[in-house]
């Protein structure tokens, strides 16, 4: 096995000359990629999916939220309407919710998608079948969970993991406070929320254990799981926070501090493949970071300045699409 | 950095002239574009787009040095407005008849992303000038939002007598001296005095006068040679008896919320004072709705002025004392259960 003996550079290595500079006229809410053509979904309602084609707009106004996976597009729109939107551009609407704004997305396996309005939570099966769960209180934040059909849900004073095909109540994790954003660990066994209070709380599921982890200085808005699902990358500190999520879970253990600036990190992406994260700052810089050790690679440096709100690599992780809240965007183009 | 929008929480009950004040703000030609957040949906008659549901869900926030209460919906609804900011100038929060303000107020300096973004520029509360006094009486939430306000619209003036409008007047001034008081029938006001009050803006913070007592301040655009009763034909009435007119009823003092202020001619040592006010609004935080400073601190030129919302304070030095003015400093309460020489003996053991 060869031996690596490189010191960690003072200086970022760059990439600065392999990125293409792109432009929008709105806040960018999501990047990424359908194979190898880059698509942009904007908050004035556009889902650009690749480079010259004009951009779609099946909501009647804004987009307020937006989801992806390989292969669809999920958007909640200001309009009460969620629309599936495909690679060939094909928008199917899956909801129409009146009069209520869409707060939450997820997308799940076998073409499910879950969405938050008023106080309840709805998901549609691929075949079209929509189940409702009415909650105590909104919810803004949604996701399936890595094994069979199920939906956690975040909310005031906990999370609920839902059965929509059970008669059963919802299993309730409870933890005092607002619950912003949900995440379940890709080995099923650990829900993790942010909190208005700016930290983290999960769940051990086998015996709902407790964990917390806090010291951020603002909210945590973004994260990642690693391609392994051995860590869990973290925005809203001045490093990207990747806390180890390898046998028990990051109880007692310390996390990575990666990307360290001057800059608190807004989004954060890990690469498909290996184990490299894709740090976006509130500044407009992008770099990407090796855990091994620590190298960095400077993508952006700031370019208008205004924060990354969207950051998403390709499948075959040779590419990165970012964009900021200003609409400048741009194309990371890997050395092979 | 750009500016910050600046956001008016529009309180008071139903039917007091919320709505009327709202469509006026939406529909007159001063060319500015309002996002609105309102609870009730329907009510607007105007067809905007950029009118919010909310939910008004508020929850407790403990982030460990303050524990408070905060609008989780305005949160989120603020975040989300923010993505398309070129949209709008202004941002316009309507509360519900039982809505207690504070919520809303601490949520602009709680939440550090909606801070960094909004800035809350006037608690502004209308009031029902035949059905006020009979709410004082059965609900705290309407005293709540008399001492919460920068600008009261005592609205439906033409619905009650001249005696009843100024035992109106006496009531609310009995709760809250400070805000600026308009009489007005259909909420009939410059909307400048309504909007763009910079209320809690530090630098905007000239005086802490009673309202009635602030003589000059605003001017009658005509004489008032009758007294206008219903069906009166003006337009654009700007009804400001708040000068230190013969009429100003005195105050009724309110059994429950007051309001104490003191006054030290002289500085004020800012290393007995701030740790003295900290622990003031850290103890006695939910009893105390609003408080308010300008403080002369020993050997600094700058004015210091302060502003809270319950456990809350935001203070700054300000500009600097000018050539014969007086080094003087003065403290405002409003809240429950003041306890008055305990306040007045712990801010004036903090003289220089």
């Amino acid at each position: 096995m060869r031996r690596v003996t490189g010191t960690v550079l003072n200086k970022p290595q760059s990439l600065v000359e392999r990125v293409t500079s792109l432009h929008f006229d709105a806040h960018v809410l999501l990047s990424g990629f359908f194979g190898g053509e880059p698509f942009f979904v904007l908050a004035d309602g556009g889902i650009q999916i690749g480079r010259s084609k004009p951009a779609l707009r099946p909501h009647k106004d804004g987009i307020l939220i937006a989801k992806s996976d390989q292969s669809r597009i999920l958007t909640g729109g200001d309009d009460g309407r969620v629309f599936e939107t495909r690679a060939d551009g094909t928008p199917t609407l899956i909801a129409e919710q009146k009069g209520q704004w869409i707060n939450a997305l997820a997308l799940g396996p076998d073409g499910a998608t879950a969405w938050s309005a008023g106080k309840a939570a709805f998901m549609r099966d691929g075949k079209g079948s929509i189940k409702t769960l009415p909650l105590l209180s909104s919810c803004q934040g949604l996701v399936f969970a890595p094994k069979g059909f199920r939906l956690g849900i975040a909310h005031v004073d906990g999370a609920s993991l839902w059965f929509p095909n059970l008669a059963a109540e919802p299993e309730k994790l409870l933890w005092k406070g607002a619950h912003i954003d949900i995440a379940w660990s890709p080995d099923g066994r650990f829900v993790v929320t942010s909190m208005q209070e700016n930290q983290l709380h999960g769940w051990r599921l086998t015996d709902k254990g407790h964990m917390r982890m806090s010291g951020y200085p603002g909210k945590i808005r973004s994260f990642s799981w690693s391609h392994d699902g051995l860590w869990f990358a973290t925005s809203g500190a001045e490093a990207a926070i990747i806390w180890p999520f390898a046998k028990d879970g990051p109880m007692g253990k310390a996390p990575r501090e990666c990307g360290v600036r001057p800059a608190k990190v807004t989004q954060v992406a890990f690469h498909p493949k290996a184990l490299v994260l894709a740090i976006g700052y509130e500044d407009g810089w992008v770099m990407l970071v090796r855990l091994t050790d620590n190298a960095e690679l400077l993508v952006r440096a700031g370019g208008d300045g205004a924060a990354i709100s969207a950051l998403g690599w390709s499948d075959d992780g040779k590419a990165l699409a970012f964009g900021a809240e200003s609409g400048a965007s741009g194309l990371l183009d890997l050395p092979v | 950095m750009s500016e910050k929008i600046p956001v008016t929480v529009l309180t008071g009950y139903l039917g007091a002239g919320k709505t009327t004040l709202l469509n006026r703000i939406l529909s007159e030609p001063h060319g500015r574009k309002y996002a609105v957040i309102v609870n009730e949906f329907g009510e607007i008659g105007i067809d905007n787009e950029l009118v919010v549901g909310a939910d008004e869900e508020a929850f407790e926030m403990n982030n460990g040095c303050i524990c408070c209460t905060v609008r989780g919906d305005l949160i989120r609804i603020i975040e989300t407005l923010m993505k398309r900011k070129g949209r709008f100038d202004a941002i316009i929060v309507e509360t519900t008849g039982l809505a207690d303000p504070a919520p809303v107020a601490q949520t602009f300096f709680v939440d550090q992303d909606v801070g960094a973004k909004a800035r809350l520029d006037a608690v502004v509360t209308v009031a029902d000038a035949k059905w006020l006094s009979a709410r004082l009486k059965d609900a705290p939430e309407a005293k709540n939002q008399i001492a919460f306000a920068d600008v009261i619209l005592l609205n439906k003036t033409d619905l009650v007598s001249p005696a009843e409008l100024q035992a109106v007047e006496a009531r609310i001034r009995g709760i809250n001296p400070y805000a600026t008081l308009h009489k007005t029938q259909n909420c009939a006001i410059a909307l400048d005095q309504v909007l763009d009050r910079g209320a809690f803006e530090l630098d905007r913070i000239l005086e802490i006068e009673p309202d009635f007592l602030k003589g000059g301040h605003h001017h009658h655009h005509h004489a008032h040679d009758h007294d206008c009763g219903p069906g009166c034909a003006h337009e654009s009435h700007h009804h400001e008896h708040d000068h230190g007119h013969e009429h100003s009823p005195a105050p009724i003092h309110d059994a429950e919320i007051t309001s104490v202020a003191f006054e030290h001619k002289g500085e004020m040592d800012p290393d007995k004072f701030m740790p003295w006010i900290n622990d003031l609004v850290q103890n006695e935080g939910p009893n105390i709705l609003r408080s308010k400073g300008i403080l002369a601190f020993k050997k600094e030129p700058k004015r210091f002025v302060f502003q809270g919302v319950h456990m809350i304070l935001d203070g700054d030095l300000q500009r600097d004392w000018k050539a014969g003015e007086a080094r003087t400093s003065k403290i405002v309460f409003i809240g429950r259960k003041l306890d008055k020489a305990a306040l007045r003996a712990g801010f004036m053991g903090c003289a220089a």
